[in-house]
């Protein structure tokens, strides 16, 4: 019986030395999945490489035998002792393979806890293995599979709605209290690297400009052609203050740069058009009192750090809520891979045929319109030696040991043909909402 | 027949406002759109209502408490479906709609019959007058939703500790924006409804201006918006102040409307609870 195995590594296990040397570059994936391929027992294969982790995923004849197959041709293929990596591999089977791959692609399993880039790198490496033949209908579904889950995820939890860096939390703040940006004006005064990533993500956002201020003018000139902005000389800051709708600040002034009175004054000239100021300096460049002016917001480095932390602690919130959702995935999608073994699709094979016999018995009975068992006999015993002969070589074929050949790719075969239905005879349809009973241990990791 | 449709309203507003209390908490959009379509049912069977009734009672049927408590809730409901196809700011309904219920259920425990008008009501002015002041009313009680938001929008960011509100609530700048709009539109209609009702007491009393309590409120109600309208468009008041004398504003607002009935007898007081 054939079964999902996930081997890999990833920013938990191993650290970046090991990650690098493990790493698949896009072009020696296709390389790769062959090799893979060729291995005793792996019958489809998709790798997924990035920079937090490496994982191959296969279906493989024999479970254990499978993850010991992935682990040696991980070490091939490097060139590193395998000695070297066992301690950094994991490996899951079956379940415990499919549970790990929904939680990968529903980015729970993230170093930053529902970043949005993993779903699509989980995608490419699916994309690989569709273009390199590694994909068989197992994997498929599989990972078509975990794309939706993530998506579920996405939709119906929100893991991934608030911002962890500080530069997005820059934005989220100016867009709650300034509305849409493509009217407002950023300022950045001083240099920062800080400063100088929210700058760009607020421009990436819509806003309509930038002005640059420093102390060395020079340098104003500089980061502003960077940022298609104006150059604001220093001594002007007040006069060009009032243009300003988000100020970014970082100098190195040991004293505050703008004082609340300065504020005030601005806010004046302003009528109380809101600002929004971003203190990334330390010693701070704004003073913290202009905060209590009304239509003043003023935000230093730990007051944004704070935020962070609290969407980060909504984000682990959320976690558990998306890990219900993934197990009850889980379940969904281990009664499809059962009903997709020989014996099942063999049983719902019979069935079929069998319901078709009964119909058609009881229809040339009812016509004959005799009660002579004699006749009777005789029409059911053709019925069911036509059925026996005509399933004799499909079944026959289902069991056969399939040399070299995917054999779930004559069961699947077998099952579009009569179409035989998606899940196993005894799953009931609705078992899938019933909420799963591991749901204490959710959110562990 | 009216009198039951002019009830079973409340019931419309209230699920609608149950809805849209749980799009806020949960914010599954499938509750808004719910609430959404509950309101409009309730005010379409609203209109109804009123309308079947205006021909039994052969009047427009706002003149006991019943009926202008009916019909407030009616012009709220109206007016926030307006704003919401314009701006599609949801979440207002979870600060709007429960003033609608709390209006239409408050008429639903009044007696709704029918009543013969008192001779002075009997002009074309009451509906002109007292239609302007009720919508005017309705868009004021708008401002005071989004002035509620407003402020504790604002003490989150302020205070910087971002809880719920925050994910929730549109952006300062938005709400402060309908607190303008409803500003610019609330105020004429209110201006008018003064108006109005000034020339139609020259013909019923003999005089535009009787300093009658319900007046005396009114003209406080309008210099506070005045102010406000005043003080945004030469000042640039905005912001806090703004949403808090919208809020202000609404008090006054329901203080001559109700509290003036109940509390202050004189020449408007053709809407106690009685009748």
């Amino acid at each position: 019986m054939s079964e999902i195995v996930i081997v890999g590594l990833n920013h938990r296990t191993a650290p970046v030395e090991v990650r690098e040397r493990l790493a698949f570059p896009a072009d020696t994936v296709g390389h790769a999945l062959r090799g893979l391929r060729e291995r005793d027992g792996i019958s489809e294969g998709v790798i997924l490489s990035t920079c937090n982790r490496v994982e191959v995923c296969v279906l493989s004849e024999a479970g254990y035998k499978g993850v010991e197959q992935v682990k040696d041709f991980l070490a091939g293929f490097h060139g590193v002792p395998i000695g070297e990596l066992s301690d950094h591999l994991y490996h899951y089977l079956g379940e415990e393979a499919v549970r790990h791959l929904f939680r990968v692609s529903s980015s729970l399993d993230s170093m930053v806890l529902g970043e949005p880039q993993i779903l699509g790198q989980v995608k490419d490496a699916y994309g690989y293995a569709l273009e390199f033949k590694a994909i068989g209908p197992v994997l498929d579904k599989f990972f078509t599979k975990a794309f939706s889950v993530a998506k579920r995820v996405r939709t119906e939890t929100r893991v991934a709605n608030s911002a962890v860096s500080v530069s997005y939390a820059a934005v989220e703040l100016a867009k709650k209290i300034l509305g849409d940006l493509p009217d407002k004006v950023v300022m950045l005064i001083g240099a920062g690297e800080m400063c100088e990533l929210a700058a760009r993500h607020l421009l990436s956002a819509g806003a309509k400009g930038i002005l640059v201020t420093n102390r060395t003018f020079e340098r104003a000139v500089l980061l502003a052609e960077e940022f298609e902005g104006t150059a604001v000389r220093f001594e002007e800051l007040a006069t060009h203050l009032k243009r300003a709708d988000i100020i970014l600040s970082s100098t190195g002034a040991p004293h505050f740069v703008l004082k609340r009175e300065d504020v005030e004054a601005v806010l004046r000239i302003r009528r109380n058009r809101p600002m929004f100021f971003i203190d990334m300096a330390v010693p701070r460049d704004i003073d913290p009192d202009a905060n209590e002016i009304d239509n003043v917001y003023v935000y230093d480095i730990d007051d944004l750090n704070n935020v962070i932390e609290t969407n980060l602690e909504e984000r682990q919130r959320e976690a558990s809520l998306a890990e219900e959702i993934v197990l009850a995935e889980v379940a969904g999608f281990l009664r499809w891979l059962d009903s997709q073994q020989v014996t099942p699709t063999i049983v719902s094979l019979r069935r079929k045929f069998d319901e078709v016999r009964q119909a058609e018995v009881a229809k040339a009975l009812s016509a004959l319109g005799t009660a002579d068992p004699k006749t009777r006999k005789v029409v059911e015993s053709l019925a069911s030696s036509i059925l026996n002969k005509v399933l004799h070589s499909p079944i026959s074929s289902l069991k056969r040991e399939a040399d070299g050949r995917n054999p779930m790719e004559m069961v699947t075969a077998v099952r579009e043909i009569f179409d035989l239905p998606e899940e196993g005879p005894e799953a009931a349809p609705e078992a899938a909402e019933r909420p799963p009973e591991q749901g204490g241990n959710v959110g562990r990791q | 027949m009216h009198t039951v449709l002019l009830k079973v309203t409340a019931l419309f507003y209230l699920v609608g406002a149950l809805a849209y209390l749980h799009f806020i908490f949960t914010l599954n959009e499938r509750s808004a759109k719910f609430g959404r379509m509950l309101l409009l049912i309730g005010a379409i069977l609203h209109a109804a209502g009123f309308v079947s009734r205006y021909f039994v009672a052969g009047y427009t049927p706002i003149t006991s408490l019943f009926e202008s408590l009916s019909f407030s809730a009616f012009a709220i409901v109206c007016v926030f479906l307006a704003f919401e196809l314009r701006y599609h700011l949801r979440v207002l309904g979870a600060f709007v709609a429960p003033l609608a219920f709390a209006f239409s259920v408050s008429a639903a425990f009044l007696p709704g019959e029918v009543r013969a008008l008192a001779p002075a009501l009997n002009s074309y002015w009451l509906p002109v007058h007292v239609m302007l002041l009720f919508f005017g009313n309705a868009v004021f009680a708008v401002a005071f939703g989004a002035g509620i938001m407003y402020l504790l929008m604002e003490r989150e960011l302020k205070t910087k500790k971002m809880g719920v509100i925050f994910k929730r609530l549109p952006s300062l700048n938005v709400l402060d924006d309908i607190n303008y709009r409803c500003l610019t539109i609330g105020f004429p209609l209110l201006t008018l409804g003064i108006i109005t009702g000034s020339i139609w007491a020259e013909y019923a009393w003999g005089s535009y201006w009787s300093w009658d309590p319900k007046e005396v409120w009114s003209l406080i109600t309008w210099l506070l918006y005045a102010a406000l309208l005043h003080g945004r468009m030469t000042a640039g008041w905005r912001g806090r102040k703004a949403a808090v004398l919208a809020i202000v504003g609404f008090c006054s607002i329901l203080f001559t409307f109700l509290g003036v009935n109940l509390l202050l007898p004189g020449l408007h007081t053709y809407t106690n609870l009685s009748g």
